[in-house]
């Protein structure tokens, strides 16, 4: 893509395991365009959370094992820098936010201290400096009387509150990149839909890329320009959200949009009917089956006459179906 | 439209002795045999006749209250939590009523006070035409087996140390549902297979299955007593996309074939219309809106029905509605605002009426079963 601000190329993140190497991310390709926001959706186990951590440099090595790919920022190859170098970039160029901002925030000090720490390791301002930038920033994020919460500790905000100060520290060095991995997943639909309003304002505001990992379908076509789908480790299906949700041609994606009830349904007959499913389970990642990785749940190839064995014996390329959109089924073959 | 709750709905009179009315709905056919006093039946342990027992519905509750004391310091003054605030509702016979609402706003306690898990502090709960308000647990064991709860997090309610065998054949022992272990073994065979696991299953633990197939272990658990109503606790809240489908389906198989009433607790606004006939809107504590599910998605008369509707991201552009965004967060239920308990984040609020007067539950159209508490509704 022409004007990609990140670009995952052939990244595969393995883990040593008990039982042997487990691949949690298969040659995972992917850019990000500059001012665009990139969804990576699928259910938990597909990699789409170990895909964030690797371009931060935040899996713990061992037992993880970056096998394959580069991850390119800024002309650089994010996997071969240093940790020092690294440093820099996470949370400066590159910030993150992540599902639980109670976790994710230290309980010990005031939410303002830990702004001020994020800011004075990238910027050289004083400490009187910072902490107006925390309060200028917490104000940005829409948190009522800044001057005071600034000085609040994390459990004296409620879960809306708490992911609003991620945000802030997030967004106080002003980064390129902001990857939020599942950041309304735990917080209700009315604080969701607060939360994806401030994100879509910041940024048209800031001008970031985001990186928006999700499972929440509903939560990417609001939010995103384009969309990946994972399942096991690979992606499956990507393009551009109108074309994606209009015409899945994956079937993985396919079954997904339609496990979502439809809201406000024709009643009546629509009452009895069942909702579609995909059936079974994700394949353990340890011993994954030789053909298509989806062929057990697959709705498509069962449908199929019995000749059609590609599914069971090969596992189907990511097929190209125009710029930007890719399908890995062999129906999707040229 | 009338705003007088006590004209248009007697059952939501707060001064009214609790016990002394109908408040519930008449059936939406009525039995054929039913005479013309359908509606008319006032003490429900008065009744008995087949046809009453079908205009009766299986569970009610009036204005149930849960409170739970709270300390503050060694020597402060007790305070109390409003978790659940005068809440009436039924279910009827292979109904599902749906319970939505935010995190906090009492519906999980609501649940399992119906239950008699959660003693109520106030109000009347009536199952299947009996009084269980004040049962002891002798006497509430043997309507036990027929009320059942299925929970968010199907791991952290299955014992780890147990097999599934004998998870599921606990249930039938405690209630002594079978005669024999070969008796129970087979039962416990045949129920593991209605919810769709393999017999070999029988012989794992808890943490040898995936959080569906745990989901389905703990509804085998539940039907394994043959209850007529279940109450469903978030059930699929834990679950991923893919399988959230395949339990909301098994849950409406398992309805029509054992002719199930649900009680089904959930934020997912989209599941709970799918699932419910009726749903019922959960705010700090009080029920505001309780309708037939398509009227209640189709008017949404309440503003905070609407505001909490209108944010559910929906996965498809057409259906794209304006955004209503509500500012703020709940208030805490330790220090309900005054008047109706929404009017800080409401924009009807009026000024001098929403934040002085608290209002009741009640019909906007008489006969049309779609109950809201505002002053200033929508449509």
């Amino acid at each position: 893509m022409a004007d990609s601000v990140l670009s995952v190329q052939g990244l595969t993140a393995a883990f040593d395991t008990d039982r042997g190497r487990l691949r949690a991310v298969h040659d995972v390709s992917f850019d990000l365009p500059r001012g665009q926001t990139l969804a990576i959706v699928g259910e938990s186990g597909c990699g789409k959370s170990v895909t964030a951590l690797s371009v931060l440099g935040l899996l713990p090595v061992p037992p993880a094992v970056i096998e394959a790919g580069q991850i390119l920022y800024d002309g650089k190859n994010l996997l071969e820098l240093k940790e020092r170098e690294m440093r820099k970039i996470r949370g400066g160029k590159i910030a993150m936010i992540f599902q639980e901002p109670m976790t994710s925030l230290n309980p010990v000090y005031t939410v303002g201290s830990q702004i001020v720490e994020a800011v004075r390791l990238h910027k050289p301002l004083s400490r009187a400096a910072a902490r107006a930038r925390a309060i200028e920033m917490l104000k940005l994020v829409g948190i009522p009387s800044p001057e005071d919460r600034v000085d609040a500790y994390p459990h004296q905000l409620s879960g809306g509150m708490r992911q609003r100060v991620m945000i802030a520290m997030a967004l106080s060095c002003d980064p390129d990149v902001l990857i939020a991995d599942e950041p309304t997943t735990a917080l209700d639909v009315t604080i969701q839909a607060q939360i994806l309003d401030l994100l879509r304002r910041l940024q048209a505001e800031l001008a970031m890329s985001v990186l928006f990992i999700t499972h929440d379908l509903g939560v990417v076509e609001e939010f995103s320009n384009n969309v990946v789908v994972m399942y096991a480790g690979r992606v499956v299906e990507s393009g551009s959200v109108e074309e994606v949700f209009a015409a899945p041609e994956h079937p993985y994606t396919r079954g997904l949009l339609a496990s979502v009830p439809p809201l406000a349904a024709s009643r009546g007959a629509a009452k009895q009917a069942r909702l579609q499913t995909i059936e079974g389970v994700v394949p353990d990642l340890l011993s994954l089956p030789s053909g298509c990785r989806f062929a057990a749940r697959c709705a498509h190839k069962k449908s199929e006459p019995p000749g059609f064995e590609a599914c069971d014996s090969d596992e189907p390329a990511l097929f190209s179906l125009g710029p930007g959109r890719a399908s890995r089924c062999h129906y999707s073959q040229p | 439209m009338s705003k007088n709750g006590k004209e248009t709905s007697p059952g939501t009179a707060e001064d009214a002795p609790i016990g002394s009315e109908v408040y519930w709905d008449p059936p939406e056919a009525p039995a054929p045999d039913a005479g013309p006093d359908a509606t008319g039946g006032s003490e429900t342990k008065d009744e008995d006749g087949a046809a009453a027992k079908e205009r009766r519905p299986l569970m009610h509750a009036e204005r149930v209250s849960k409170l739970f004391p709270v300390k503050k310091g060694l020597f402060g003054r007790t305070r109390f939590v409003r978790a659940v605030d005068g809440v009436s509702l039924y279910v009827r016979h292979g109904e599902t009523l749906g319970l939505v609402g935010e995190s906090g706003c009492g519906k999980s306690t609501l649940g399992r006070t119906l239950l008699k898990l959660l003693e109520p502090t106030s109000g009347r709960i009536v199952f299947d035409g009996r009084d269980i308000t004040h049962m002891s647990h002798r006497q509430l064991r043997p309507l036990r087996r027929r009320m059942q709860i299925i929970f968010q997090d199907p791991y952290s309610s299955l014992n780890p140390r147990m097999t599934v065998r004998s998870i599921v054949g606990e249930a039938l022992s405690v209630h002594k549902l079978a005669k024999d272990a070969a008796e129970e073994e087979a039962k416990v065979e045949a129920l593991l297979k209605r919810v769709g696991l393999r017999p070999e299953a029988m012989k794992r633990y808890p943490h040898e299955f995936s959080g569906g197939q745990r989901q389905r272990v703990g509804i085998a658990r539940a039907l394994a007593v043959e209850p007529d109503f279940i109450v469903c606790d978030e059930p699929i809240s834990a679950l991923d996309v893919s399988i959230q489908a395949q339990i909301v389906n098994l849950l409406l198989d398992l309805q029509d074939e054992f002719k199930l009433s649900f009680l089904f607790i959930s934020h997912d606004l989209k599941v709970v219309e799918y699932m419910s006939h009726r749903v019922a809107v959960m705010y700090l504590g009080k029920l505001v809106e309780v309708a037939p599910a398509e009227s209640l998605y189709e008017r949404r008369l309440h503003p905070y029905t609407r505001a909490l509707l209108s944010a559910i991201p929906v996965p498809d552009p057409s259906k794209r509605r304006l955004r209503v965004l509500l500012e703020g967060d709940v208030p805490s239920p330790m220090d309900p605002p005054t008047g109706c308990a929404f009017h800080p984040r409401c924009p009807r609020a009026e000024k001098g009426k929403c934040d002085t007067e608290t209002p009741l539950l009640a019909e906007l159209e008489k006969g049309s079963r779609h109950r809201v508490a505002c002053f200033h509704p929508h449509d």
